[in-house]
């Protein structure tokens, strides 16, 4: 019971960051129909850039932890908001109307060019966080969470929340919405079809540069290849709660993380210790490869018949 | 208000459109009907900016409007109720009107008009919390034109508002469209039955693979001989 509910709080942990990061998928998606696969290394420039700044503040100042990591996600968030809109107008924007595949391939292009300038700029060397928060363990029924557990939990739902506003509380989101349902009526109306594409993917990105520092944080590192096994794990559960849908990403990052905590925490047992913990990565691709075969249009995709 | 002249547009590949010249005076209800495949849509396309001309000018206000985008000529006071409605299928019926005042920032004024289409469509009202898609066809087109209406346009372009839709439904829109010129908005309607929108309109363009073949005041048209063969369902 202790590991089922240790695994539980891990796994939520893990979900809330995939979910933040699936978000950031799924909103491209459902607006321009196209996989950013770009978007992992976003949320790597946002933990690197945080990291760089934690880093020097730390060395340097005597803020408190809390100021200083806030200051360090403040200078993330633009820095990722810079690439994501770079990737809409250079890399994306050209190809809005050529084949699908086209951008995909540019996508994944994007994605090596990111990785590889990371790379120039902060070196292979992982960027270490320093140990300036507290590592404050609170017991729970035989399990423990952490204070950055904590932290990360909360933020990743007040950032859904706070997303959740904005597409379905503003003028921005009804514009997202309507350009996502069909973007020519939408100019119609008088959207500026590209500004609004422009902005998704700016948000999608705020929410990445978040998701770099909730992730760097728990794990303690940020390194320039982080961003490939997190972006595709946050596409995995998109697709898990239905590519497109936000509720979906949402629901479906954080039940891959609860499925990859307890897979992880479990398969020792099931397998007489054939397989280890080390085969936690397996369990989001199993999951991937399950929703592709038994429910393509994921937990709460919509059914096509729904477009009138 | 609006002067088309020597227009020419292609849509896949095809000259739909060869160069036809027509105009719209301010507070006229100008028709333009055809068969199917005329080029009827792809003229209003052309107008709306959706689709590009190869050539040819639009004047609107005397201002020729062919490079500006589409976003911008609804500020113009240029609207279009789509062929098929065209509604947000996931938006409700009052985030689809909300759309249609999006260029406008009279928060207190969009609000008033909203109310004004409810009391021209009380279905509508009822269902303002529903999603788009859940409307019959009928109350798409109320929604539609409701939502073309939130804009405030001087130009109102109809593209076959009757398409799919009972008589009963039919003669209820065109009543509404009526109404809506008599407060003074300009009507370019594009429709298949031609008798109905002849006798709502003052003149009419009859289009044919792509050209105008014949303009006329619209009771004119309705006797000619040939109008009445082609697209009145009438032997001569």
């Amino acid at each position: 019971m202790e590991i089922f509910l240790q695994q539980l709080i891990n796994g939520l942990t893990l979900g809330s960051v995939y979910a933040v990061v699936a978000l950031g998928y799924t909103m491209v998606y459902g607006i321009i129909q196209l996989i950013n696969f770009a978007h992992g290394e976003v949320v790597m420039i946002g933990a690197m850039v945080a990291f760089s700044v934690i880093g020097w503040l730390a060395a340097n100042t005597a803020l408190p932890p809390l100021v200083i990591v806030l200051i360090g996600t403040l200078a993330a968030i633009p820095a990722c908001v810079g690439v994501g809109y770079a990737l809409e107008i250079f890399a994306y924007r050209r190809l809005r109307h050529a084949p699908r595949l086209a951008p995909l391939i540019t996508a994944i292009g994007a994605s090596i060019v990111l990785q590889q300038v990371a790379m120039m700029i902060w070196s292979r060397n992982p960027l270490g966080f320093p140990q300036i928060i507290p590592n404050t363990v609170y017991h729970l029924e035989g399990a423990t969470i952490t204070l950055v557990q904590i932290a990360i939990i909360v933020t990743s739902v007040l950032l859904m929340v706070g997303l959740t506003l904005v597409v379905y509380r503003t003028r921005l989101g009804v514009a997202m919405r309507a350009t996502s349902q069909n973007a020519h009526i939408a100019g119609l109306m008088g959207v500026n079809v590209n500004q609004i594409i422009a902005a998704t993917f700016m948000i999608g990105a705020a929410l990445a540069a978040v998701a770099g520092v909730m992730v760097g944080s728990y794990y303690g590192i940020a390194h320039y290849t982080m961003g490939s096994l997190l972006g595709l794990k946050a596409f995995c559960a998109a697709v898990l709660g239905g590519i497109g849908n936000l509720a979906g990403a949402m629901l479906g990052g954080m039940l891959l993380g609860i499925v990859e905590a307890l897979g992880a925490g479990y398969i020792g047992d099931f397998t007489n210790n054939v397989f280890g913990s080390n085969y936690q990565d397996v369990f989001a691709f199993l999951v991937l490869i399950g929703v592709l075969v038994f429910r393509p249009s994921g937990l709460l995709g919509e059914r096509i018949g729904e477009r009138a | 208000m609006l002067e088309v002249s020597g227009l020419r547009v292609s849509y896949g590949g095809i000259n739909a459109v060869k160069g036809i010249d027509f105009a719209v005076r301010a507070g006229e209800m100008v028709t333009l009907i055809g068969a199917n495949g005329a080029g009827k849509t792809t003229t209003l396309k052309a107008l709306t900016g959706l689709l590009r001309p190869v050539a040819g000018a639009v004047r609107y206000n005397g201002e020729d409007i062919v490079a500006v985008p589409v976003y911008q000529r609804v500020k113009m006071g240029i609207a279009l109720v789509p062929e098929g409605r065209g509604i947000f299928p996931r938006l409700t019926v009052e985030e689809n009107l909300d759309m249609g005042g999006y260029v406008r920032n009279d928060v207190a004024a969009i609000r008033a008009d909203r109310d004004h289409v409810y009391a021209l469509f009380p279905r509508l009202a009822e269902r303002r919390r529903q999603t788009g898609g859940t409307l019959s066809g009928g109350e798409q087109q109320m929604l539609a034109i409701g939502r073309a209406m939130m804009s405030r346009p001087r130009l109102l372009l109809l593209d076959e508002p009757s398409m799919g839709l009972a008589p009963l439904m039919v003669q209820k829109i065109f009543a509404t469209i009526r109404a809506i010129a008599a407060e003074g908005v300009t009507i370019m309607l594009v429709e298949q039955n031609a008798r109905l929108a002849l006798e709502v309109c003052q003149r009419g363009y009859v289009m044919e693979s792509g050209e105008i073949t014949l303009h006329d005041n619209a009771q004119a048209l309705l006797a000619n001989p040939q109008v009445r063969r082609a697209y009145l369902g009438e032997d001569a």
